[in-house]
């Protein structure tokens, strides 16, 4: 049967920038790459940046991959890249991932770009004739409608699997549902039809089972500790077949393991019903999956049950919500725990007294006597009471506790602002897919 | 008495303001034990400290897995939330400490 190798070497935003040229190099024969950067409130980070400077709103560690990756792609690796770098600018994106393959001298690749989850001025527009109800608490958007940052649908493979039909080397997305970026290339490649739901949901589980990197690999197993050579952690392979079904792996000579445990652990990570996993392709049963182990590092996963996908778009809206800031220091003693305890409450009572009570604020202590950390976080839509609270910390040293210590790392806690995330749903028909070849506009 | 952690791996993580933990047995014997043992009130009262609004449990059987959906347990999600763990990313290395009996009866 045929199969499509489509890797994964970016899980979050933030993870190892080595990766895709690591991964590159152990699988030259890996037909596409995903790379997954947004998390819930990435948008509104990148919204921030973006208002700074308008050629910014995207993950910008994107670039730094793309340019540790232009030695292989001069070389004639072939490879397909398919990612959601682009944020909230994914032109931007485009043109400046389009700038570091002419000056490294790439041949001329075909950068797609992949728009129109962007939904905010249409919620903005309609929130008062319309609720966009919080998924989970109900209410209506229109009570954080001014605070609103960023509004942007998952939008699905299918805009994907038309850019790489169309010729794309790489696709650049703004928000789409993270195993999409897997669904499209297999969509792509083997012609798979929108409605081809049995098969989309395989590729669907396949691409679950990759989209957090070395999540799949024995990244965050419950037995990591047994995990080999977990220094060289090698990322994941999903080898998709025809049918839909897959065989997650990684490359040989790399270290963390595919085993029928970490793909079960990887396959239960952040779902809700396992009989309806919502996404915009296809909505997939796990109830019918098959995990077998086939050889060393190779599981294979079948059995996947695909229904039509909801007929609204999951959308994730953020919104301003005050601001925040977190203490820790460390306290030393037998009665560590209870001096820990008195120091909270001091900060929070001189706060007080001081005028600025926090809307909200949290005390924990993370270990045991003798040695416990003391972590204090207030929250106010106030940032001049925050901005109180990161003065109150450093007193303790004097006047706190005998063994208050673990002060010079962080003398003054950072004020950050907050964002809110708002999960609501939109018709599918009212968000408009745009693809189109960058350059060539 | 077993700690669940000898006879059961898991994983947890956020969904907004609310978090999963998926439970998978190590061997098939011992799912008909797990499902016995982590009813979803046993599962509420382990975490009552983080006060989840619900907890709704899913049965796996293909995978000898069972998948908790506690709502609300993460004080906000995301960056309103003031926890240490924010993202529920200990809570199924907290749940895999319970202490459970061979007749079934699970001790928070």
């Amino acid at each position: 049967m045929r199969s499509v190798r489509i890797g994964n070497a970016a899980g979050f935003w933030g993870d190892d920038l080595d990766a895709p040229a690591n991964l590159l190099r152990a699988a030259p024969d890996l037909q596409y790459l995903t790379l997954d950067y947004l998390a819930e409130v990435s948008m509104s980070i990148l919204a921030g940046q973006m208002q700074r400077d308008p050629a910014a709103g995207f993950a910008r560690d994107f670039l730094d991959v793309m340019q540790s990756l232009t030695p292989l792609l001069r070389d004639g690796q072939r490879v397909r890249i398919v990612t959601n770098a682009g944020g909230l600018n994914p032109i931007a994106c485009a043109t400046a991932c389009g700038g570091i393959l002419a000056s490294a001298g790439c041949r001329k690749f075909s950068i797609v770009v992949v728009q129109g989850d962007d939904v905010l001025g249409q919620i903005r527009a309609r929130c008062e004739s319309e609720k966009f109800a919080h998924l989970e608490t109900g209410q209506p958007i229109s009570t954080v409608a001014d605070r609103l940052v960023t509004a942007n649908a998952y939008l699905g493979a299918e805009p994907i699997a038309d850019a790489l039909r169309g010729g794309a080397d790489i696709v650049i997305t703004g928000r789409v549902a993270d195993p999409s970026l897997t669904v499209g290339p297999a969509m792509a490649e083997f012609g798979w039809k929108s409605d081809d739901y049995q098969r989309i949901a395989g590729a669907t589980v396949a691409g679950h089972l990759i989209e957090c990197g070395t999540q799949a690999t024995g990244g965050i197993s419950t037995d990591w500790l047994e995990i080999p050579d977990p220094a060289h952690i090698g990322f994941p392979i999903a080898e998709v077949f025809e049918d839909g079904s897959c065989v997650i792996t990684k490359p040989a000579g790399t270290g963390g393991r595919v085993s029928e445990q970490t793909i079960k652990e990887q396959l239960v990570y952040e779902i809700g019903d396992p009989a309806a996993y919502l996404s915009p392709d296809a909505t997939v049963s796990f109830l019918s999956l098959a995990v077998k182990e086939q050889g060393p590092d190779r599981v294979r996963v079948s059995g996947a049950l695909g229904k039509p996908p909801p007929t609204h778009f999951k959308v994730s809206a953020t919104y301003r919500a005050g601001y925040r800031a977190t203490s820790l220091i460390t306290i030393f003693g037998g009665d560590a725990i209870a001096k820990a305890r008195k120091c909270g409450q001091i900060v929070l009572q001189r706060l007080s007294e001081a005028g600025f009570a926090p809307q909200r604020s949290n005390v924990e202590y993370i270990g045991d006597s003798p040695q416990v950390m003391l972590r204090i976080s207030v929250a106010d839509e106030r940032r001049a009471v925050v901005e109180r609270f990161r003065r109150m910390i450093a007193p303790l040293i004097t006047a706190g506790p005998q063994g208050v210590t673990g002060y010079a790392d962080v003398p003054r806690p950072e004020v950050r602002e907050v964002f809110g995330y708002w999960p609501t749903l939109i018709p599918r028909d009212r968000v408009g897919q745009i693809v189109f070849v960058w350059g060539r506009e | 008495m077993t700690r669940l952690g000898d006879i059961a791996y898991a994983r947890s993580g956020d969904k907004g303001a609310g978090a999963n933990i998926g439970v998978v047995a190590r061997k098939e014997s011992d799912y008909a034990l797990l499902k016995r043992v982590l009813t979803s009130d046993a599962v509420a009262r382990f975490f009552e400290d983080l006060r989840p609004a619900k907890v709704t449990r899913y049965e796996l059987p293909n995978l000898w897995a069972l998948n908790f959906v506690l709502s609300e347990i993460l004080d906000g999600g995301g960056s309103v939330s003031l926890r240490l763990d924010a993202q529920g990313k200990t809570l199924g290395q907290r749940l895999l400490e319970m202490r459970i009996d061979q007749s079934g009866e699970s001790h928070g």
